[in-house]
């Protein structure tokens, strides 16, 4: 559990960088701080492992003032991982994560040992522990800069918009890799980004700061989306917040339609109503428009190109977005294995959201 | 012609022996130059590491390195022999002096070069000052200090020549001396061999950083590298 007392950091020149935070961030779980630039969400993640310390107030790791700690060795026991990764460049990559068992003193095949198993954990090769920095791709570093950070199994994990400088494809994939990783290690993680739909994907817990260091709103992304402490919050979060909101919604009541199908390489009598097409027995590959003929055998070029798939269970925001970005107006449902399960349109999906609301009102 | 009597004094015995012979004129040349060199480094590579460890003076080593780097070279030497007297110390302080701009600015922009997040990083995961200067700042700077060092073997191996007007031993004492013969076939000869000595350090010195240099930074130096022609 890490707490934040009435903190504040001001510089000799008078800029207020964070304003009486008061805080506490629960074991294991993943807290968000989001807000824009200046508006001292960095630099209360640095006031943690003491990279900065406060003018004002203490930072408490499980009820312990980390100013009583030595900074080195406090650092030792906090995994941090920043933007850009700053990986060693003279270093291999396997040297690069075990370092900080290095620094504590393990004997080199031990940490290098330790070092294998963690590029497993974040998914890489373990050849790739032969190469240098300048070898990998930007979202190969930030992997590895993850790895280095959990090397000595610590407790709390500093993120320092680690994600911000990849690609958005890239990103996702590394924020899933995040949340795959936390379930398995159960850290207490402190992660900063600008960004607010990262930090709705990720955190348990958010805090939303704002310009002068002061915290606006810190609670569960849900309600940070449905009911924005005030104005700041509310602009902060944007326009699209009500349908972020339905990621958090569940998709309980909704019902699943079915629609003809049709296997690639099959025959099909031209029919009157939108036909899904299939491949491979049964993943959704695309639509035929209703009334739709061809010669002979249908192949995957006659089909128009389908929407977004929605996977049974997850939360309505998918639903949504499957039904309004498929020509036919029905979003395709598909089971975890990505395979066929049945159709949703846009109206379904909007009368559960308003049965929600009933009941909640 | 020139030439073949150059060719000619080069290739004669008699020149190759004895207190005023070649391979005795190299050595002085060689043991003054790296003794200058390796002073100057003794002085430079702690300052400039300092000053790039903990980002103070640097206004102070920029001011420096660019005041002495604007003295006359041949007018420092005579300096300090008019000041200190005729001998080797007097010639080699004001070589010294020469050699340290070079080196010092090379270890400080080494220091200084490293990337920001790799040493926020270093700091973040518990290293110390010490830790990261060693681990860290140091061989990451390696290929502009020692590329510091090399400038400043170049520049006081042709310094040691030209101290040969105020009596320093050397490679300058044959080109003096057939000045003052109007032999021009061993000045030729004499500056083709300063020459060749200069070549032939600065490539010793290629070769102990391609030894220390790590790996990783001649391999990020290759990414970033514009790519010329194929591949």
């Amino acid at each position: 559990m890490i707490e934040f007392r009435d903190v504040t950091k001001k510089y000799p020149d008078g800029t207020v960088a964070v304003d009486e935070l008061n805080l506490t961030v629960e074991a294991g779980t993943i807290t968000v701080f989001v807000g824009p630039s200046g508006c001292g969400k960095t630099t209360s993640l640095r006031m943690v492992n003491r990279m900065i310390d406060p003018s004002a107030g203490e930072v408490l790791i499980d009820g312990e003032d980390v100013r009583k700690s030595d900074p080195a060795l406090l650092r030792r026991g906090i995994g941090y991982v920043i933007q850009q990764a700053g990986l060693f460049p003279h270093r291999t990559v396997l040297d690069n994560v075990a370092t900080v068992p290095l620094l504590s003193g393990w004997t080199k095949a031990k940490a290098r040992t330790r070092a294998a198993e963690l590029l497993e954990t974040v998914g890489l090769p373990a050849e790739m522990g032969k190469r240098f920095p300048a070898q990998l791709s930007g979202g190969q570093q930030q992997r590895v800069g993850v790895a280095r950070a959990l090397a000595a199994d610590p407790p709390i994990l500093l993120m320092d918009e680690p994600f911000s400088a990849v690609d958005p494809v890239v990103r996702e994939g590394l924020q899933d890799e995040l949340l795959r990783l936390q379930g398995e290690l159960d850290k207490t993680i402190v992660f900063v980004t600008h960004d607010i739909d990262e930090a709705v994907r990720l955190g348990e817990k958010v805090a939303v700061f704002r310009q002068g260091g002061v915290l606006a709103q810190y609670d569960a992304p849900a309600e940070i989306l449905a009911r924005p402490a005030d104005d700041f919050v509310s602009d902060f979060v944007g326009r699209d917040r009500g349908y972020r909101g339905l990621s958090f919604v569940d998709n309980e009541g909704l019902p699943i339609g079915q629609v003809d199908t049709v296997l690639v390489g099959g025959a099909h009598s031209p029919s009157q109503q939108w036909t899904l097409v299939l491949v491979d027995g049964d993943k959704p590959r695309g639509w035929l428009a209703p009334g739709s003929t061809v010669d002979g055998e249908w192949t995957t070029a006659d089909a128009l190109a389908g929407g977004s798939l929605y996977t049974r269970g997850t939360p309505l925001r998918g639903a949504l977005d499957a039904a309004l970005s498929s020509p036919a107006g029905l979003g395709v449902v598909v089971d975890d294995a990505g395979a066929y399960a049945g159709v949703v349109t846009a109206e379904e999906v909007l009368k559960v959201i308003e049965s929600r609301r009933e009941t909640a009102e | 012609m020139i030439f073949s009597n150059m060719i000619d004094w080069l290739t004669n015995g008699a020149n190759w022996q004895g207190p005023e012979g070649i391979p005795t004129r190299v050595g002085e040349h060689v043991y003054y130059a790296v003794l200058a060199v390796l002073v100057a480094s003794a002085v430079a590579v702690p300052l400039g590491l300092f000053v790039g460890h903990t980002g103070r003076g640097a206004v102070f080593v920029v001011a420096i390195s660019n005041a002495l780097r604007a003295l006359p070279t041949l007018g420092l030497v005579t300096l300090f022999v008019l000041l200190l007297g005729l001998g080797d110390w007097p010639v080699l302080i004001g070589l010294i002096i020469l050699a340290v701009p070079p080196i010092l600015s090379g270890t400080y922009a080494g220091v200084q070069d490293v990337d920001r997040g790799v040493i926020d990083a270093a700091r973040g995961m518990g290293m110390t000052g010490w830790q990261r200067l060693w681990k860290v700042e140091v061989p990451n700077a390696l290929p502009l200090l020692i590329g510091g060092v090399r400038s400043a073997v170049l520049q006081v191996v042709a310094t040691v020549a030209v101290a040969a007007f105020v009596g320093l031993g050397g490679l300058g004492r044959i080109l003096l001396s057939g000045q003052k013969t109007y032999k021009f076939e061993v000045m030729l000869g004499a500056a083709v061999l300063i020459a060749l000595l200069a070549v032939v350090l600065d490539q010793i010195i290629a070769a102990i950083q391609r030894l220390v240099v790590p790996k990783g930074l001649t391999v990020a130096a290759k990414a970033a590298a514009p790519t010329r022609g194929g591949k």
